[in-house]
């Protein structure tokens, strides 16, 4: 069995890491316990800045330190990141196209108890309308630690989604590389593709080993960077399995769902079919409960994907 | 303040104005209201106090200006232009297609316009921001911050003095352009905002109250706010929406109206005559 790490907790201790290699500062909203900013806090404690819980602010303070030449990152929950402070990160980081990184912890529906104020299921669609910005969504903690480094080493804006949840480790930190705007084969198939993004990835994985036992041979792609998005990967699972299933712990509505579709219906029109939080709030319950109730689960992804192969003409 | 300085500083001002009328009209839109009501405390701002080389506009030590009222970008542009960060000529294609001259400060395009504004609230906290940054490198430069009155009902703003005080920002000069008016009418009627002088202090910073208008004062303002350790300062300038022009002075419907024609020719008139240029 997999190691089991949340990817806020990579998050954390990446920044604490890195803070020797790269000159950045870490910004938190009254979080930093639960982003895991934390972490670098204690080692750096004069390259922290609490702003209070006043997400706005931060992100325009950060536009500020940026337009000075530092490095900011702004963490605080998604909802508050993507949510409430949609409008400075768009005005003030995004237009100006300011090297911020903004570090989105406990994205998606396994916040778990919190329930649906806090359960941010829109931020990738919000994200993904601002031009120029970049979107990382990691699959595990192995991904998340080298996505913080390639969000240092891009200049402009980043969007980083990390989650509240322990997950499976799947990649091999000693041989893993990131390849920002990259997808990541994880394995081949011939009949369709699953492509998804940050804790479906592993989901995925399972699927494709389940339909494998029932004879359907099914391509899997990692899609750790939503923006840009790798056209070629999509474009190529299209055309060569002729049907794809997207998985993410998102909205149906403009994720990486919508993404994919749209690239396909422009590419290489084949059926899209997408698992994700139907167009519905979240609720309390325990992570595995939630994820049962909104169809984020291995069984959902082999559904979705007959259907997929269904339409396949 | 001497008397030929004073006079010097009249002259850039009105010019300032005659630049932000002539910008106006050419767009046939804008802002000339708040642009008047600034124009001295931002002629004074460049051609006095801020550290700022317009054939180094990005030079890292330089003092900065967030424009956090940022609909006023005629009077910016006004004062840049004459500072000689781009051509005088480029000001009538302010809000033209192709122009780098945005309805609203573009920091990636317009030379020595530090931060990008426009969405009120946002300026101030990007202020902030710099400030901390020139505590963090240890630089000295200062960077100043103008908030419209009518903006500082935006929560943000209060967020971002909560902030400054915090993070003790003795570099950072917030000023209020207390004009009294706002789109919907007087500032007060709209959503009272008031005590300015009170609610800063008790923000935590030191207060200082001026006469927009007033060489003299201006300085002093400036002056007294450099030697204020341990604090951030903000300056509260009186002031008359539409300074200069007796038709725009204290009325709302120039905060965001062209002048016509005849207008113009009146305005350009006015400011002349009483500047004797």
């Amino acid at each position: 069995m997999a190691d089991k790490i949340a990817t806020r907790e990579a998050y954390g201790q990446a920044l604490a890491e890195l803070g020797e290699k790269y000159n950045f500062v870490v910004l938190d909203a009254d979080l930093a316990a639960a982003t895991k900013t934390g972490v670098f806090k204690k080692k750096y404690p004069n390259r922290h800045f609490d702003c209070g819980i006043a997400e706005g602010n931060m992100m325009s303070v950060a536009a500020g330190l940026a337009a000075a030449g530092k490095i900011p990152f702004a963490s605080t929950f998604a909802m508050f990141a993507a949510g409430r402070a949609f409008e400075q990160i768009r005005n003030s980081i995004g237009y100006p196209h300011l090297n911020v990184k903004i570090g989105a912890t406990h994205a998606g529906i396994t916040v778990g108890e919190d329930g649906a104020t806090h359960q941010c299921n829109e931020d990738i669609a919000l994200m993904r309308t601002i031009p120029g910005m970049t979107i990382i969504n990691p699959a595990d903690a192995v991904e998340a630690r080298a996505a913080v480094e390639a969000a240092i080493l891009t200049d402009g804006p980043v969007y980083l989604r990390f989650g509240r949840y322990a997950v499976p480790v799947i990649n091999d930190k000693e041989t893993y590389k990131f390849e920002l705007g990259k997808g990541v084969q994880m394995r081949d198939g011939s009949d369709l593709t699953i492509i998804a993004t940050g804790i479906m990835v592993d989901m995925a994985n399972t699927a494709a080993e389940q339909l494998a036992e029932q004879g359907i041979s099914a391509r899997v792609v990692n899609i750790h960077t939503i923006k840009p998005l790798d056209r070629e990967i999509v474009l190529k699972a299209a055309k060569e399995t002729g049907a794809i299933v997207v998985a993410e712990e998102h909205s149906v509505i403009g994720g990486l769902g919508a993404a994919v579709a749209e690239t396909v219906c422009e590419g290489c029109p084949v059926p899209v079919v997408r698992v994700g939080v139907e167009d519905t709030y979240g609720r309390s319950g325990t992570v595995p409960a939630l994820l049962e109730a909104y169809g984020l689960t291995p069984a959902n992804i082999v559904e979705k994907a007959k259907q997929a192969l269904a339409l396949k003409k | 303040m001497d008397k030929a300085k004073k006079q010097q500083l009249a002259k850039l001002a009105a010019q300032v104005r005659l630049d932000i009328i002539d910008e106006v009209h050419a767009a046939k839109s804008g802002h000339p209201g708040g642009s008047l009501s600034i124009a001295d405390i931002l002629t004074y701002l460049y051609y006095e106090e801020m550290h700022v080389d317009p054939a180094d506009p990005k030079s890292p030590s330089r003092d900065r200006l967030v424009l956090s009222k940022g609909h006023t970008a005629p009077a910016l542009y006004a004062v840049l232009a004459e500072k000689g960060f781009f051509p005088r000529e480029e000001l009538l294609q302010l809000r033209k297609i192709g122009s780098f001259l945005q309805g609203h400060p573009d920091m990636k395009h317009t030379p020595g316009v530090d931060m990008t504004t426009g969405s009120l609230g946002l300026g101030i906290s990007a202020a902030c921001g710099m400030a901390l940054a020139a505590k963090l490198d240890g630089l000295d430069y200062r960077t100043y911050t103008m908030v419209g009155d009518g903006e500082s009902e935006e929560g943000q703003v209060w967020e971002a003095l909560m902030f400054a005080a915090h993070y003790k920002l003795d570099n950072l000069c917030v000023m209020i352009d207390w004009n009294g008016l706002q789109i919907d009418g007087p500032v007060t009627e709209v959503m009272n905002p008031t005590p300015h002088d009170k609610k800063l202090e008790a923000f935590g910073f030191h207060v200082i109250v001026a006469n927009g208008h007033d060489f003299d004062d201006i300085e002093k303002a400036f002056e007294k706010a450099k030697t204020v350790k341990g604090k951030p300062t903000a300056i509260i300038f009186k002031t008359v929406k539409g300074k200069g022009v007796s038709f725009m002075e204290n009325q709302v419907g120039w905060h965001g109206a062209a002048p016509n024609d005849e207008q113009y020719e009146i305005a350009v008139a006015e400011i002349k005559a009483k500047a004797k240029i």
